[in-house]
Formats: C-alpha cells, sequence, structure tokens
C-alpha cells in the first residue's frame, strides 16, 4: 500500500513540477554559469590532450603541481630545428578552470618561437576564459608548465658538459 | 494518509493520462523547458549569452544539502498560509486559537518521532541556532566543572552514523550533558532521546522534506537541562526562543515529521536498495574508487566516493546535468578540502576527489542510473586527461615523484 501511494505521490509531484509555471530554463541555469561557456568548451571539445614523446630530444616536458594540492598540470611542447613550436600537448589533474587553462595554454604556444611562448602571462589566459578571482592560480599554473617545458626543451639543447650537469 | 480528497483525486487524474508524454519522460531527466522569457533575472552578460536556450533542469542528487518539500507538506501548510493567520500567541480570539492548536500539534508530532515529551520541543529558525542555543547552555550551567559534549548523529558529508546510544550511555554515567545535532538523521533512522539518554538535540526543516526556515530544538525536562536564550524579547517557547512562532514553517516541519515517521521503514529499504546499486555499478566498472567512512555504520543516502587521479570540481562541471556535491578545495570559498575527509585521514589526493551522491525518498531508479551512466563515462574521459592515471598506467608510484609545490 505504502509503495503504490509512493509512486501516486511521486507521479503527483512531477504532474505539480512539469505543469507549474513554465519554470525558466534561465532560472536554473544563472547558478550554472558559474562555469564559463568558454571553460565548460575545453572539456567538451578537447584539443591538445595527450602526449608527446618524452625522450624525444624535440620535446619538453613541464610538469608543475602537486596531486595533494588537487592540481597537476603536464604540459609538452615538440619545437623544430627553427626554434618553433610545432605541436603541443597537455594533460591535467585539476579543476575545470585547471584544464581549460592549460588547454588554452597549448594553443597559445603553438606557432609561437621558444622566446615568444616565454611572453605568455597568466593574466592573459585569466581573461581569455574570464577566470573568477577564486580560480586565478589555475592560470598561474598554466603559466609555469609553459614555463617549465620549455626550460626543460632548453636543457636538452645543451650540449653535454658531463653528467655532473645533469639535476 | 494526509492526501485529502482533492488531492488525491488530482493524483488520480495524473496517472490516468493517456500515453507517456514524449517530450518529458520523467521527473528531472529530460524536462526540456524552452526560455522564451524577453526578461532575465541574469544580468545579460555579452560573453555569456545564451545559446538555444533548451535548458535542462539537472537530477537534483544532493540530498544532504537540502531537500524538496513533500507534497504531503505543502498541502498541511498551505491552509496556515492563506486563511488561518492568526499570530499562536493571541490569546483572544478564534484566529490565535486555530494557530495555537495548529502549532500545538505540530509540537506532538515532532516530539512523537523521537520519543520526547512535547513540553521538550521548543522551535527554532533551523538547527544552526538550535547548535547555538545548545553550546550557550554550557555557559549558563550552574555547577563550574559541567561539560557538554556534542556530537554529531549523522554526518552530513560522508554519511557516517556515530555511536549515539553509546556516548549517551557515557554522558549521563558521568553526569555530563550530551548534545546530538541530528539535522541529517531525524526521521531517516530510528532516534529516542530517552533510551539514547540525549539531553539535547538539533533538528532542521529542510533536511527531511520539510520547509526552510525552522526547526527545533529538544531540551529534556527530566533531569531539567537549563539554556540560556540567544533572543529575547516577549518571552514566548518557555521564554527560551522569543519570537513570533510562524505556524505555517512549524505545521510544515511537524507535518514533515509526521510523515517521516509512517514513510522512515519503507524509506530506509528503497534507499538502501537504491545506494547498494548505484556503489556496485560503479565499482564494478571503474577501478581504484574509494568509499569515504565506515561502510557498516553508515546511512546509505550518503554516500561519498573518490575517483581516484580524477579531480572532483572537474567531475562535477563534467556532470552538468547532475547536481552533487564535492569534498574537493576548488568547491570550497576557502580552497581549502574537506575538513572530514582529512580528519577520517583521507590522502590529501583522493580529499581532492571526492563527490558526494544524496539518494532520498523522491530518487528513482531511473536517475540512479543515469547518474551513474553518466559519472563512469566522465570519470573515464577525465582519467584519459590526467597525467596522474597515465603515470600509474606506466607503473611510476605517484608517492616517489618530488612534486614542484605552486
Amino acid at each position: 500500500m505504502a509503495v503504490a501511494g509512493a509512486g501516486r505521490l511521486r507521479r503527483a509531484a512531477s504532474a505539480l513540477l512539469l505543469q507549474s509555471p513554465r519554470l525558466p530554463a534561465r532560472e536554473l541555469s544563472a547558478p550554472a554559469r558559474l562555469y564559463h561557456k568558454k571553460v565548460v568548451d575545453h572539456y567538451e571539445n578537447p584539443r591538445n590532450v595527450g602526449s608527446l614523446d618524452k625522450t624525444s630530444k624535440n620535446v619538453g616536458t613541464g610538469l608543475v603541481g602537486a596531486p595533494a594540492c588537487g592540481d597537476v598540470m603536464k604540459l609538452q611542447i615538440q619545437v623544430d630545428e627553427k626554434g618553433k613550436i610545432v605541436d603541443a600537448r597537455f594533460k591535467t589533474f585539476g579543476c575545470g578552470s585547471a584544464i581549460a587553462s592549460s588547454s588554452l595554454a597549448t594553443e597559445w604556444v603553438k606557432g609561437k618561437t621558444v622566446e615568444e611562448a616565454l611572453t605568455i602571462k597568466n593574466t592573459d589566459i585569466a581573461k581569455e576564459l574570464c577566470l573568477p578571482p577564486v580560480k586565478l592560480h589555475c592560470s598561474m599554473l598554466a603559466e609555469d608548465a609553459i614555463k617549465a617545458a620549455l626550460a626543460d626543451y632548453k636543457l636538452k639543447q645543451e650540449p653535454k658538459k658531463g653528467d655532473a650537469e645533469k639535476k | 494518509m494526509l492526501l485529502r480528497a482533492g488531492w488525491r483525486r488530482a493524483a488520480l487524474f495524473v496517472t490516468v493520462a493517456p500515453g507517456p508524454r514524449p517530450t518529458v519522460p520523467s521527473r528531472g531527466l529530460r524536462l526540456s523547458v524552452v526560455d522564451d522569457a524577453p526578461q532575465s533575472a541574469v544580468p545579460t552578460d555579452a560573453a555569456a549569452a545564451p545559446e538555444a536556450e533548451v535548458g535542462l533542469r539537472p537530477l537534483y542528487m544532493d540530498v544532504q544539502a537540502t531537500t524538496p518539500l513533500d507534497p504531503r507538506v505543502l498541502d498541511a501548510m498551505l491552509p496556515y498560509l492563506i486563511n488561518y493567520y492568526g499570530n499562536p500567541h493571541s490569546r483572544t480570539h478564534a484566529y490565535g486559537w486555530e494557530s495555537e492548536a495548529a502549532m500545538e500539534h505540530a509540537r506532538q508530532q515532532v516530539a512523537s518521532l523521537i520519543g520526547a515529551d512535547p513540553r521538550e520541543i521548543i522551535f527554532t529558525s533551523g538547527a544552526t541556532e538550535s547548535n547555538n542555543i545548545a553550546i550557550k547552555e554550557l555557559e549558563a550551567a550552574i555547577q563550574p566543572d559541567t561539560s557538554l559534549v556534542s556530537v554529531m548523529t549523522v554526518n552530513n558529508e560522508i554519511g557516517v552514523k556515530q555511536p549515539i546510544a553509546e556516548i549517551g550511555q557515557i554522558c549521563s554515567s558521568r553526569k555530563v550533558y550530551f548534545h546530538t545535532d541530528a539535522a541529517q538523521a531525524v526521521g531517516k533512522i530510528p532516534l529516542d532521546v530517552n533510551d539514547m539518554k540525549i539531553d539535547l538535540m538539533s533538528i532542521s526543516g529542510h533536511k527531511i522534506y520539510g520547509p526552510k526556515g525552522v526547526g527545533a530544538i529538544y531540551i529534556r525536562r527530566r533531569p531539567r537541562v537549563r539554556v540560556e536564550p540567544l533572543q529575547s524579547g516577549g518571552g514566548q517557547e518557555r521564554g527560551m526562543r522569543s519570537g513570533t512562532v510562524p505556524t505555517p514553517l512549524v505545521v510544515g516541519l511537524g507535518a514533515a515529521c509526521e510523515v517521516a515517521q509512517q514513510e522512515m521503514e519503507y524509506d530506509h529499504k528503497r534507499i538502501s536498495k537504491l545506494a547498494d546499486q548505484l556503489i556496485q555499478k560503479i565499482m564494478k566498472s571503474l577501478p581504484n574508487v574509494v568509499m569515504n567512512g565506515d561502510p557498516e555504520q553508515h546511512y546509505p543516502g550518503c554516500i561519498n566516493l573518490s575517483f581516484a587521479y580524477v579531480e572532483g570540481e572537474s567531475l562535477l562541471m563534467a556532470l552538468k546535468d547532475v547536481a552533487l556535491s564535492s569534498g574537493s578545495a576548488c568547491t570550497s570559498a576557502s580552497l581549502e578540502p574537506s575538513y572530514v575527509l582529512r580528519a577520517i585521514g583521507t590522502d590529501e589526493d583522493l580529499a581532492h576527489s571526492s563527490i558526494r551522491f544524496g539518494i532520498g525518498r523522491f530518487t528513482t531508479e531511473e536517475e540512479v542510473d543515469y547518474t551513474v551512466e553518466k559519472c563512469v563515462q566522465h570519470v573515464k574521459r577525465l582519467r584519459e586527461m590526467s597525467p596522474l592515471w597515465e603515470m600509474v598506467q606506466d607503473g611510476i608510484d605517484l608517492k616517489s615523484i618530488k612534486w614542484t609545490q605552486h
């Protein structure tokens, strides 16, 4: 009896909800806009997710962040002989804004030279993605990831002065 | 049943409606509402201009945060919002008398749910106010060495049930006051203030399918527990909480308690079954999933799972058509991960990967199945995007890496 009652009740509740004055989608979607459309887009339509060959001389790998902080970004760049970044890949353990920041970073470094890529600022990333103040650190980590990848690439280009040089 | 004839007829009318509606299969799942309203409550931001506004209302899986009103509760409240609007403290006319009668009836309903005497129930604005009154009582204690123990009955983040009866036993033998915040437990698990030797208990309306803005505090009379009022005024509620008691809200709270008492066993069985389904299906489809909290002493409707190598907030963003909550730092304003998870010794990276699934009285099996399916799909996808997952697949021990602290 309770089963039938509860079922009927749920249908009654459904009827009430469905027939309530056309609950405008916007009423509910307003809070959902905490995720900016651009941030969501980087997850729904991922670009440059993946890995390059870490051992290759032309690939620089930057790994920044820490799992204990909830943010880890791996950004890899492939550079041609002329010093131009021809490909970039990323993988991120982090919130939506972190994923979007690192994804955007890979988009921006492509086609730039190694020197030009150093000029990418976290404030530009944050502005492009409309990141709220509480998420600014995600863009900072993305900038760090770019710099770490470039530093790793530079290290690989240095003529081997002997293994003592290595960290 | 609280359903009145008219309501019942309306419900019947719905159930005999011809055929399934093609555009709206079931509550919450595919409620397509075309938004054609020109004005908006939200300041229009050009950058955030909405696309074709076929809004999907998300499934609600966050019952620990708040619950929808049970229709039977609304049914009980409506007369007091429309016709019977008297002040329950007015002694001189029928409006006051009928409101007072309703208030006392509601008090009886709340008391009977927890095995208390109605004289021991004081209405407040919610469990937070009740907690404040209870803790402040400590300062009003007469003996200098009196102390108070305060324990949550059911934790709102991981669903763990505390051994209330045992704690009550210890407190009463040591002559120490025992307060419990039962906001997540009242109406969901059997509670008896006398069996469990509880001296003070906080109750919240909107956690048990009642209205928001109302709660109650249970204050033991034998032996008498003295409390200091937080707000002073006209001396209502035996001087312990001045202010006109909001009749419609307390009627709602009373009705919610009575409905909870009727439905407790059935709800518990149904929710346990759905919870088991959810956990089994997820654990079967995904490796490296940890359930936080004691598996035995656990209220089934609150499931907290950590999906290793996937960050909680990114999963919430991916599961955009399900309303969920996470213990991750990214979801809190302070960027601190859940203190509850930290207290139970969860690894910090797992604390960032936790999601809380709430199953309640109105959660359907289809909603649970849909949630599980989407969750599995997106966890797999996010793991493909995760450098930690990649490292683990390559056989690297994450604990051996020296991370750059940011």
